[in-house]
This record gives structure tokens, C-alpha cells and sequence, in this order.
């Protein structure tokens, strides 16, 4: 019957000396309860701080050169502030609770409940309603990112290898796979403001073509053909980073995007048409291994 | 009907200290003894112990492993210390196929031999039959096999380190057809076939474990406890075995589809005309990203399969230290099932920018929009347990009450990655590496220990040493934060993971003193281990003794004596009340063990609440 007796015959809790002992448990002192809970009051403070602090010291979203990027901003910082507003209050009240009900700071029994069916009810219903509306908030912008693709044909072909990014402009007939094809290797030129739409492919394993600033990102897969397609508002040079390991050299698989006017672009691909004239290179003829 | 009106008369016969265990004198056990009480043991105990000491073995390994990524995401190309002696003829450095490897042996360790198995193996074996008040489990042969399947895995894993090329390098995901063609990197080589027996076995491992788990606590609860009385560590593992049990199939099954790919020629993974290293790769036919669906349609559910059994735990160590019952125990239960049925249906979240079709992004984006929802009602209830609770600061009450911190961030992260168009520019940044150990370490880790301080006392007979506990808390809390906190900002540059070396990159070049803070930290982390280690076996052998129900816990595994001996209860428990019965107004003690006969106060209380 006395389980509780038999428990301390058995050899009380084992507890290290000079602890005090409330409810039958190892008790740490007052101050003890309010350093744990300060501690865990640090979460909340620091990690916004930290998210404060970040983008004065640059370390924050890539400058944003694109128009879909603009969007995907958009989003990502509206679902900070919902995520942030949520950590900050449960973190609170995770601390708020861990300092008031201490059971070194009072001798109030517990509060004897198992749970509010009004309060489940709130709880699941207010989230439910947010997550769904987030859901249908995200809707538009993927579609225009990823669905709802211009009606033109390829302004360029991308074909990822280990470890390059191999690119082919349609030349003058404006058609990819015909004699007058434009080779490149890791050096992407765009025209700024128009739309550009990529055929991306692989020859080997998969890869990711991923461009920061323009916030694109596309696996590409062995077998298929994934249309990637964005509108640049700013020139520069900008990185390509395969973002799919892919071997042993996935870090160095680098490009550059360079989006420039119209004008420059037609002067740059006028050059390497000629270069590649002069150089009578058909497509069968380029070093496999130009990247390095 | 005397063990029902008397559950708690000692019996002689079975003390604590059963001599099949314990009792045997030093030098007079024979070699067959030993080996069947120790190492071919069919004792669920001993089974769950031997689980916890090499899923603690290969935690330190997975954990140098990812001091070594971290060295090389820190300083590149600097020579690398202690390990550095190995690349000797590359002048200490690091290759960058080290380096793939690494981190692809890193999660795979942690994952497959680490996180799976200390969570339903030693937990899991340890706690079902005796917080279901069984002897043992349903099927002690299958148990003892589930233990040793794991063995080829940890020989598979481990001897990969030594073949020509190295363990695998594909990632843990080991996406076709860098995995399946051998030219495409030096560990898809041989050690990426022994990657694949490796995770044959380990789900062998965690089949058989799910059958015995569901059929024990189906078949052998103790009388008066029915399904609603179940502390929530059992309904956690519990659902947790029926997800293994459904999605593990699937697995296996892919891996041997890659095995064939890789060995016998088919082309279930390959497409036509692959030219990898400049030669023609597979038989062609296949598709790379039907792995992935395959894959992740375990490895998603696998996700919860790594966090749910820890969530069961902090609940019953929550409301244990807290002196209060858990707060909303039917909505807690619900939410696990939600979570698992749920987790069935999202796995292409992982795989928005594939080339899997966009519309079907879309799909993927809701249902794991609403899987945050049971998570958030979950934390809510812990929120609520807490809340007007007499909260007691043991290392086991800290681990535990940072498991909710934690979690909070690694929910809340995770919505982010659920956002189709955010998760274009975030997808495999830092960001995901922050999300993922947040919810791993941070969480299940966190939980881990909660649990083994809060059980050692019923494993070993003894209290673990509380102030060294709090130490190890402390600087585990702190350096982990320090740590994966500051990934989310990596990943808000966009930094990739899996990168050997990303300075080279304009947007990217200026993280290498972050990346370096975060090292540091790690090393204090993986160093703070060293409080718990010493702690750890020093109490196994000079803690304080502990008596039966050294915290007063209501669960059943409280009334057997520390540790228990074969056979588990010496007496039959009886069960009269769910486990969350503390500080029932008017009862004299705060709690009420589950065992303990009905009391007075406690209808009394119940009519009050009802009233």
C-alpha cells in the first residue's frame, strides 16, 4: 500500500548534499529559478537581436536584381515578422512561466487541471486559419515563378556538367540546335528588363542552377528539360552556384550572370559569334574541359 | 483478485536484484551466462541499454565528423588538426571528396545509427513494458535480432571508411545518378553499395523493432490500463512504430532498386544517354527524381520518426517536474496522429525545385502548411502544462523545457522552407541545415538527454550527479545556439550547404568569420560532452543510490525496483488512473501513482472539475 515508504526504504531520491528538498524533490534556491529562467529569457532577445543586427553588418538577402526576386522578398519577410511576432510571444511566455512558477518562489500547490477544451479549440482554429491563408498567399507568386511561363522560345540553353555550366545562345535564327549556335562556358549574358527564358539541362548528374540575386533556383535533371525564366532590372555581374552536390568539385562549379542593356548584349554576342567564326569551331569541337 | 487488492505486497521471490541479472558473484559466471545475459540478451532492458551505449558511441563519432566539416566550412584548405595527419600526402589538407564525405557520413551516422535507433531502440525497448507494466516485450527473439541486425549496419557504415574511394559522397539522400553511376565521384565507388546494405540493415533493424513495439503495447498493457491511460512516451513510440512499419517498406525497396542500378545493370534511376566523366553511365530508361520520391516518402515520415517519441518523453518529464497534469492529454494524442497521417502526404516538400511539376508544389505546400498545426497545438500544451505548475529545476526538467524552446524555432523555421516561392532561394542554403538541427539537435537531442537523466536512476540504479548535469545543460544550451542560430543568417545570404569551399563566390566571400564563430562554438559543444561522459559513468558506478520513484512520478516503470530485475514488476500492477495525476487538491502527496488504489480526494477533485 505505502508505495511512497517502500520508495524511501529503498534509498531516498539521491540527491546530491545540500540540496533542500520541496515536494519530496531535489530544490534548487530562488536565485537558481530566476538564472534558468533568465537563460532562457536570452532566446528570445538574442535571436532577434540577431536578426536585427545582421543586415547592418551585410549579412543579409543578397541585393536583389530581379523582378520575381522583389516577390519572393516580399514573402520572406512577411513570414518573418508572422514567425517572429509568434517566437517572440511563446518564448515569453515560456519564460514569463518558467520565472513565476518556480517552486522555490511560493508554497501554492499546483493548479490541479488537465486542459481547456475553449482553449484547444482557439489554439487550433487560429493557426489553422493563418497556415491556410499563408498557403493561399504563397499561391500567385509561385505560379509566376515557376508556371506561368512567357510565351517565347529559349533565349538560351544551359547545360550543367560536372563541373560547369556549358551555355548556348540560338544565334541569329533565334532557333537552338542549328549550325549558327553560341557556345559559352560559365559566362551568362541577359539583357536587362526582358523577360529571358532558359532551357536548363544536364549531362551527368543532377545540379542546381542557382542565381542569388535574381532569387532563381532550378534542380537540373539527367533526362528532362526544366524551363527557368526571369526578368533582371539591374545590370552587373553577378554569381552562379550550383546548389545540388554533384561531386567531388560541387564548390568550384562557378558562373557569372551579367545582365546589361540591350545594346551591350547584342555587342557582346556580335563578338562571340565572331570569335567563334574566327575560331571555326563547330559545337562537336569545344574542350570538354574549358572551365578550369 | 489478491494481486488487484494488494498490488504492492513485495514478493521475495522476484527482489529487486533477480540473480539472472545481477546476482551472479564476480568469477563464477560461466562464459554461456555472460553472453546470454549480457550480449545475446532476449531481456528488453539489456536490449535497450545495448542500444543506448552504441547509439552513444556513434553519436561521438557523428559528432567529430561534423567538427570536421566545420573546420573546412571555417578555414578552407588550412590544414586540419589530428585528422590531418591522414592526408599527409596532400600536406594536411582536406579534399574537397573528404569533405563530401564527411558530411554525407556525418548525416547518415546521426540519422540512421544515432537518432533512429537511441529514440526507438534504447528508449523505446527500455520504457514500452515497463510504463505498459509488461514483463517483457511480445516477441523477446525478434527484439534481441532487431538489436543485432544493427551490427552489419554499423560494419557496413563503418567499413566504408576503408574501402578504395571512401564511404559514400552523394549526400544522405544519395540522389541518383551521382550515387548510382560509380564513375561519377570516388565514394559512389564501393562505398556507396555498402552505403546501401548499411540501410538495408538498419531497416531491418527498425521493422522488426515496430512489429514487437505495436504488438506489446496492443496486447500486453496491464490490466486497468487502457489506451487513454498510456503515458505519452508509449502513444509517441507507438505511433511512431506504425509509421516505421508503413514507410520503411518503401525504402527498402528503393535501395535495392539503387543496388540493382548499381551491380546488375537496370535502369531504374538512370536516363538515356547519360554521359558521366565523359563515358556513357546506366542502361538508360529511368528517372533520377523517381528516387527522390521514393526516398522521401520514407525519409519525410522518418522526420517524425526522429522527433515524435522525444516529444512523448518531454511530456511525461514536463508534467513530471511541473507537479501538474499534462495539459490537454486527448488533444496531445490527436496531434501525434495528426502529425503522423499528415507526414504522409508532404514528402514533396523536399522537392519544390526538383523538376517535380510545379502545380504538384503547390499540393505539397498545403498539406505541410497544415502539419504545423498539430505541431503548434503541441506546443501550446506544453506551454499550458507548465503554466501554474511548481516547476523544479532538475537537469532532466532543463533539457526538457529547452526541448519546447528549441522546437519553437525549428517549427517556426520550417514554415519558411513550406513557402513554395521562399523556399526557391532558401532551398539547400544554411537556412535548411539551421531548420533541420534545430528540430534534431536542438529538439531530439535535447530530448535525449531529458530522458536519460530523467531514467537513469530506473537504468542503473542511480542518480546522476544534478550539478554536473546542470553544468552540461548549460554549455550544451549555449553553444548550440551559438552554433545553429547563426546558420539562419547564413542562410539568409543564401550560402550553400555541401559547399567545400564557398568564399570564392562575391556573395558569399565575406561569411568566413561567422562560419569561424559558429566552429568554435561547435567545438565547445562537441568539448561539453566530455561534463556528461565522465558524469555519465561515474553514476553508473558512485551515484547516489536511487530508490524506486526517485522524482515521485506516477508512471508504472516508478513502481519497479531500481533497476528492475528479469521479469520487471515484482508484483502485478494494476493500473486505476491515467499518469498525469499530480497535486490532486486534498490529497496528501502530490501525485498518485497510477498503481496507487483509488483515493478520496481524487473523486472529489474530479467532481469539482466537472462541476
Amino acid at each position: 500500500m505505502d508505495q511512497d515508504k517502500r520508495n524511501r526504504d529503498a534509498g531516498s531520491g539521491g540527491n546530491p548534499p545540500g540540496d533542500t528538498w520541496v515536494d519530496g524533490l531535489p530544490q534548487g534556491r530562488r536565485w537558481s529559478g530566476i538564472g534558468w529562467s533568465l537563460l532562457f529569457l536570452l532566446v528570445p532577445v538574442l535571436g532577434t537581436a540577431t536578426f536585427v543586427i545582421a543586415p547592418y553588418y551585410n549579412h543579409w538577402l543578397p541585393k536583389d536584381v530581379s523582378v520575381h526576386g522583389r516577390s519572393i522578398d516580399d514573402l520572406f519577410y512577411f513570414i518573418l515578422v508572422l514567425t517572429g511576432v509568434i517566437f517572440l510571444a511563446t518564448e515569453l511566455i515560456l519564460f514569463w512561466f518558467m520565472w513565476k512558477y518556480d517552486a522555490a518562489a511560493s508554497s501554492k500547490p499546483a493548479t490541479y487541471i488537465h486542459g481547456s477544451h475553449a482553449l484547444e479549440v482557439v489554439w487550433t482554429i487560429i493557426p489553422a486559419a493563418t497556415m491556410l491563408f499563408l498557403a493561399i498567399y504563397q499561391m500567385n507568386t509561385w505560379a509566376d515563378i515557376k508556371m506561368r511561363r512567357p510565351r517565347m522560345s529559349p533565349s538560351a540553353e544551359v547545360v550543367a556538367r560536372q563541373f560547369e555550366w556549358r551555355i548556348r545562345y540560338p544565334g541569329r535564327d533565334e532557333t537552338l540546335g542549328t549550325p549558327d549556335d553560341l557556345f559559352v562556358v560559365n559566362d551568362l549574358h541577359v539583357p536587362i528588363d526582358e523577360d529571358f527564358l532558359i532551357q536548363l539541362k544536364s549531362m551527368d548528374v543532377l545540379h542546381s542552377f542557382f542565381l542569388p540575386n535574381l532569387r532563381m533556383k532550378q534542380d537540373a535533371v539527367p533526362g528532362m528539360k526544366q524551363p527557368v525564366w526571369f526578368k533582371a532590372t539591374e545590370t552587373g555581374t553577378y554569381d552562379i552556384v550550383c546548389a545540388e552536390v554533384c561531386g567531388w568539385g560541387h564548390y568550384k562549379m562557378k558562373g557569372r550572370v551579367t545582365v546589361e542593356s540591350r545594346a551591350d548584349f547584342d555587342r557582346w554576342l556580335a563578338r562571340i559569334e565572331a570569335e567563334q567564326k574566327a575560331t571555326q569551331r563547330g559545337p562537336d569541337e569545344i574542350p570538354m574541359a574549358a572551365a578550369d | 483478485m489478491s494481486t488487484v487488492t494488494q498490488p504492492h505486497a513485495p514478493s521475495p521471490a522476484t527482489a529487486p536484484h533477480d540473480p539472472h541479472v545481477h546476482g551472479a558473484p564476480r568469477g563464477s559466471m560461466s562464459l554461456s551466462t555472460f553472453l546470454s545475459t549480457y550480449v545475446f540478451s532476449k531481456d528488453h532492458k539489456v536490449i535497450g541499454l545495448q542500444f543506448l551505449f552504441s547509439t552513444l558511441v556513434w553519436f561521438l563519432i557523428g559528432g567529430l565528423l561534423a567538427l570536421a566539416v566545420r573546420w573546412q566550412v571555417a578555414w578552407p584548405w588550412s590544414d586540419v588538426p589530428v585528422l590531418g595527419k591522414l592526408f599527409a600526402q596532400q600536406g594536411g589538407q582536406m579534399a574537397p571528396e573528404f569533405y563530401t564525405m564527411l558530411f554525407t557520413m556525418h548525416a547518415t551516422v546521426m540519422i540512421f545509427l544515432v537518432i533512429i535507433p537511441i529514440l526507438a531502440g534504447a528508449f523505446g525497448n527500455f520504457l514500452i513494458p515497463l510504463m505498459i507494466g509488461a514483463d517483457d516485450m511480445a516477441f523477446p527473439t525478434l527484439n534481441m535480432l532487431s538489436y543485432w541486425f544493427m551490427w552489419p549496419a554499423f560494419l557496413f557504415f563503418g567499413g566504408s571508411f576503408f574501402v578504395e574511394g571512401g564511404a559514400a559522397a552523394g549526400g544522405w539522400t544519395s540522389y541518383p545518378p551521382l550515387s548510382t553511376s560509380t564513375v561519377s565521384a570516388p565514394g559512389s565507388g564501393m562505398g556507396q553499395t555498402l552505403w546501401l546494405l548499411g540501410l538495408t540493415m538498419v531497416g531491418v533493424s527498425s521493422m522488426l523493432g515496430s512489429v514487437n513495439y505495436m504488438t506489446t503495447i496492443i496486447l500486453m498493457r496491464a490490466p486497468g490500463m487502457t489506451m487513454f491511460r498510456l503515458p505519452m512516451t508509449i502513444w509517441a513510440m507507438f505511433i511512431t512504430a506504425i509509421l516505421q512499419a508503413f514507410a520503411l517498406p518503401v525504402l527498402t525497396a528503393a535501395g535495392f532498386m539503387q543496388l540493382t542500378d548499381r551491380l546488375l545493370g537496370t535502369g531504374f534511376f538512370s536516363p538515356e544517354g547519360n554521359i558521366i566523366n565523359n563515358a556513357m553511365s546506366g542502361a538508360g530508361g529511368g528517372q533520377p527524381i523517381l528516387w527522390q520520391h521514393l526516398f522521401w516518402f520514407y525519409s519525410h515520415p522518418a522526420v517524425y520518426i526522429m522527433i515524435l517519441p522525444a516529444m512523448g518523453m518531454v511530456s511525461d518529464i514536463l508534467t513530471t517536474f511541473a507537479r501538474k497534469p499534462l495539459f490537454g492529454y486527448r488533444p496531445m494524442v490527436y496531434s501525434i496522429a495528426g502529425i503522423a497521417g499528415l507526414g504522409f502526404i508532404v514528402w514533396g516538400h523536399h522537392m519544390f525545385i526538383s523538376g517535380m511539376n510545379p502545380a504538384l508544389g503547390i499540393t505539397f505546400m498545403v498539406a505541410t502548411m497544415m502539419i504545423a498545426l498539430p505541431s503548434a497545438v503541441k506546443t501550446f500544451n506544453w506551454l499550458g502544462t507548465i503554466w501554474g505548475g511548481r516547476i523544479h529545476y532538475t537537469a532532466a526538467m532543463l533539457f526538457a523545457i529547452s526541448f519546447v524552446s528549441m522546437f519553437i524555432i525549428g517549427g517556426l523555421s520550417g514554415i519558411f522552407m513550406a513557402a513554395t516561392p521562399v523556399d526557391i532561394f532558401i532551398h539547400d542554403t544554411y537556412f535548411i541545415v539551421a531548420h533541420f538541427h534545430y528540430v534534431l539537435f536542438a529538439g531530439t537531442a535535447m530530448g535525449v538527454w531529458a530522458g536519460i537523466y530523467y531514467w537513469f536512476p530506473k537504468m542503473f540504479g542511480r542518480t546522476m550527479n544534478e550539478f554536473w548535469g546542470k553544468v552540461h545543460f548549460f554549455l550544451t544550451f549555449t553553444f548550440l545556439n551559438g552554433t545553429f542560430f547563426t546558420m539562419h543568417i547564413l542562410g539568409a545570404v543564401g550560402f550553400p550547404r555541401r559547399l567545400a569551399d564557398a568564399y570564392h563566390y562575391e556573395t558569399f566571400h565575406h561569411l568566413q568569420p561567422l562560419n569561424a564563430f559558429m566552429t568554435w562554438c561547435a567545438i565547445g559543444m562537441v568539448a561539453s560532452q566530455i561534463v556528461f561522459a565522465i558524469n555519465f559513468f561515474w553514476s553508473m558506478f558512485r551515484g547516489p543510490v536511487a530508490g524506486r520513484n526517485p522524482w515521485n512520478a506516477n508512471t508504472l516503470e516508478w513502481t519497479a525496483p531500481s533497476p528492475p530485475g528479469h521479469g520487471n514488476f515484482d508484483f502485478q500492477p494494476v493500473v486505476y488512473r491515467g499518469p498525469y495525476e499530480y497535486s490532486v487538491p486534498g490529497c496528501e502527496k502530490d501525485y498518485l501513482m497510477q498503481t496507487d488504489p483509488p483515493h478520496p480526494a481524487e473523486a472529489a477533485a474530479a467532481a469539482a472539475a466537472h462541476a
